[in-house]
């Protein structure tokens, strides 16, 4: 059991349970910060497969906007009398059982794929990620097309979500 | 040195959590955050095939930073969809949003 | 030996390695003792800081600020502390109390996480990743985030009210700083902030001042401090989010203000001032305390400015300030990226010398700010004058001028 290996278990379990409790806690409030305490598990898993950039992006994206835009959210559409009924709606048993299914047939795909052992490859320690994606997303026999999509999705969302939250009745 | 399986299969777990939380609650916005989950596993899972199988090609990061794209939009649309449903409704649980007009 | 400091931790680690520690113990161990180090720097710093607030404040003000304990008053702090320490530890009736207690921790502990990747000199450095700009901002989101908990579990509608109004503009004014950060990324092509210090031959003030300005602007608004601090002004939100914390924990978060606008003095200084550059910091023995007592001269020169916008401004409301950002303070900056990328591509393809290259960044700096202020000078004269018609209002002080002349006729 190497050091690496034990801090994967680590991270991975702490994830992992602050996922169970985002699924499962009563308070809306607790969910949006145990959805907070996941998605720094997942930066840290980043970091552990050497994607430094991709970690900090993830803070900085999901940790630093995502979820502040998931608290605001909350708290502007609190009831005021709390319900006091189950969180989970009527057909939860279902949806336990479909978790359980996916997981399991995800499992079975996975053992029966031979590549599944493989050990991770030496880094070519020169090269440098951030440029790589720099230069990645401007080239034209790369993925310039889908850096522009993605520019346009987010112009098409930021009009649309302002568009769609305006209060009209001023 | 971590095996991939161990990666794959957490990314699995993760994946099946937030399925879960998509289908079994009742709050919107809670719905929202088992997506968020889900598109979270998918993430780790193109950076761990990106770092064992390829680290030479740059493609797993790309469509990393892809998703991190998609999913803010989604997000964003999503909450302001929520925040307009609930000042015609007053709530956002989908039990009680279930007729269209009234 | 160039670096006394360096040379110590090797020759620690030669000392433990010798004791029979494996090896990843063993920099894992002074890994720890230099983190320590650090952070017990910093705050012994921040505690100056508050010395050194009081005094300034008080020069500002016409009047002494403390001087009767110890010379200078520099006891002062030290009382300061003692007194938040002996005050009583309230947690407010309906608070959820995990929730409470942590933003205290997370609003000093972000700054100092801060000081990790923050050059002190070209060899003493925390962590160099190469993304350490990147890193600064993930790290300030963070911080945000705190203060939302700290309103939320105040269980206190006013401490909501506040927390909401920080964040929203805390994540507004996100934007302009993060594209103002983004050009002297530009001019030294790496997002390291050794790198960028290595880069400035020049100081980045000098070629790119516009962007100084705009940097040091949403600076000031992140930190919340004056002509920016609706969202903790007495008079209006009775302090805002942290209305419900006493003693120490209220400690914490006045500490880790100053101690952030400290952080975003020595942050100014790496991007714009040339960080620790400087006569003399390439000498064997005494270069890298040269180079950090350069980097906190430029440091506290900066946050000596921050200072005199505090003192000297009045208070912004809150549709101005978010106004100010959205519809000024953005545009320019995204202008001023495309500008200064363009002109810098252009400049090195015709291979300009040094001193013409300096010359054109600042003079097209300064001609786009003039035409943004007198561009903003004209639209708020004329939503003035809208103002106006709409409401039968004279804002435009003739009336004064009128009282004037009619009281000196009468």
């Amino acid at each position: 059991m190497t050091p690496e290996m034990l801090i994967f278990i680590i991270i991975a379990t702490i994830t992992l349970g602050a996922a169970f409790m985002v699924v499962s806690s009563r308070n809306l409030v607790h969910v949006a910060l145990w959805l907070i305490v996941t998605l720094f598990g997942v930066a840290l898993l980043f970091t552990l497969l050497s994607a430094g950039f991709l970690a900090i992006a993830q803070v900085v994206i999901y940790i630093g906007a995502i979820a502040i835009l998931l608290i605001f959210a909350i708290m502007l559409t609190r009831r005021t009398k709390e319900d006091v009924k189950s969180t989970f709606n009527s057909n939860w048993r279902w949806a336990l059982f479909i978790g359980f299914l996916f997981f399991t047939g995800l499992l079975v795909i996975l053992m029966n794929w031979s590549g599944i052992a493989a050990a991770p490859p030496e880094l070519d320690s020169r090269a440098n990620p951030v440029v790589e994606i720099g230069l990645a997303l401007v080239n034209p026999n790369g993925y310039l097309l889908v850096f522009e999509l993605a520019s346009v999705l987010l112009l098409a969302a930021l009009v649309g979500s302002i568009f769609v939250a305006w209060d009209r009745r001023k | 040195m971590i095996p991939l399986s161990w990666y794959l299969v957490f990314a699995a777990a993760l994946f099946c959590v937030g399925l879960f939380g998509v289908l079994a609650r009742k709050n919107a916005i809670a719905v929202l955050m088992g997506i968020e989950l889900m598109l979270n596993a998918v993430n780790i899972n193109l950076v761990a095939f990106w770092r064992y199988l390829g680290p030479q090609d740059i493609t797993g990061q790309v469509f990393t930073i892809m998703v991190f794209a998609v999913a803010a939009a989604e997000v964003s649309v999503g909450l302001a969809l929520f925040i307009s449903l609930y000042r015609r409704r007053g709530t956002i649980s989908a039990d009680e949003i279930d007729l269209m007009k009234w | 030996m160039t670096d006394p400091l360096n040379a110590l931790a090797a020759w620690f680690q030669t000392i433990l390695l010798n004791w029979g520690l494996p090896e990843n113990v063993v920099s894992v161990i002074l890994a720890v003792i230099g983190v320590v180090i650090l952070c017990v720097f910093v705050l012994l710093v921040d505690i100056f800081l508050v010395w050194i607030e009081r005094k300034v404040v008080a020069r500002f003000q016409d009047r002494l600020g403390p001087n009767r304990l110890g010379p200078f008053g520099l006891i002062q702090p030290i009382a300061d502390v003692i007194k938040l320490l002996i005050k009583e530890d309230i947690t407010p009736n309906g608070a959820s109390r995990f929730v409470y207690n942590i933003p205290p921790i997370i609003a000093l502990a972000t700054v100092l996480l801060m000081w990790a990747v923050i050059p002190l000199a070209p060899t003493i450095l925390g962590a160099d990743i190469n993304v350490g700009v990147l890193y600064i901002i993930a790290i300030g989101a963070i911080s945000t985030l705190g203060i939302l908990m700290a309103g939320w579990a105040s269980n206190n509608k006013y401490a909501l009210l506040g927390a909401f109004r920080t964040v929203a503009q805390m994540i507004s004014y996100e934007i302009p700083m993060l594209i103002s950060l983004l050009i002297p990324v530009l001019l030294a092509s790496s997002m390291g902030l050794n790198d960028i210090i290595t880069d400035q031959s020049v100081w980045n003030i000098l070629i790119v001042p516009l962007a100084g300005g705009i940097f040091l602007l949403s600076s000031i608004a992140e930190l919340g401090r004056a002509p920016f601090d609706l969202v903790e002004a007495e008079s209006e939100i009775v302090a805002g989010f942290h209305i419900e914390y006493t003693g120490m924990k209220f400690g914490l978060f006045y500490a880790g203000e100053l101690l952030h606008a400290l952080t975003v003095g020595a942050i100014f200084a790496i991007l714009f001032l040339g960080g620790w550059r400087g006569p003399g910091v390439n000498l064997p023995y005494v270069g890298p305390f040269l180079g950090i007592f350069y980097l906190f001269i430029k440091a506290f020169i900066v946050y000596y400015v921050t200072m005199w916008f505090k003192y000297s401004l009045p208070r912004l409301r809150i549709d101005h300030m978010l106004g100010f950002n959205w519809k000024f303070l953005t545009p320019l900056a995204l202008v001023l990226l495309i500008v200064v990328a363009i002109l810098d591509k252009v400049l090195a393809n015709a291979n300009v010398s040094i001193t013409i290259y300096v010359l054109v960044m600042f003079a097209a700096n300064i001609l786009i700010g003039w035409a943004a202020i007198s561009w903003a000078k004209v639209y708020t004269r004329r939503e003035r004058e809208h103002f106006d018609q709409k409401n039968n209002t004279n804002s435009f002080q003739t009336q004064l001028s009128e009282e004037n002349s009619s009281a000196v006729q009468s």
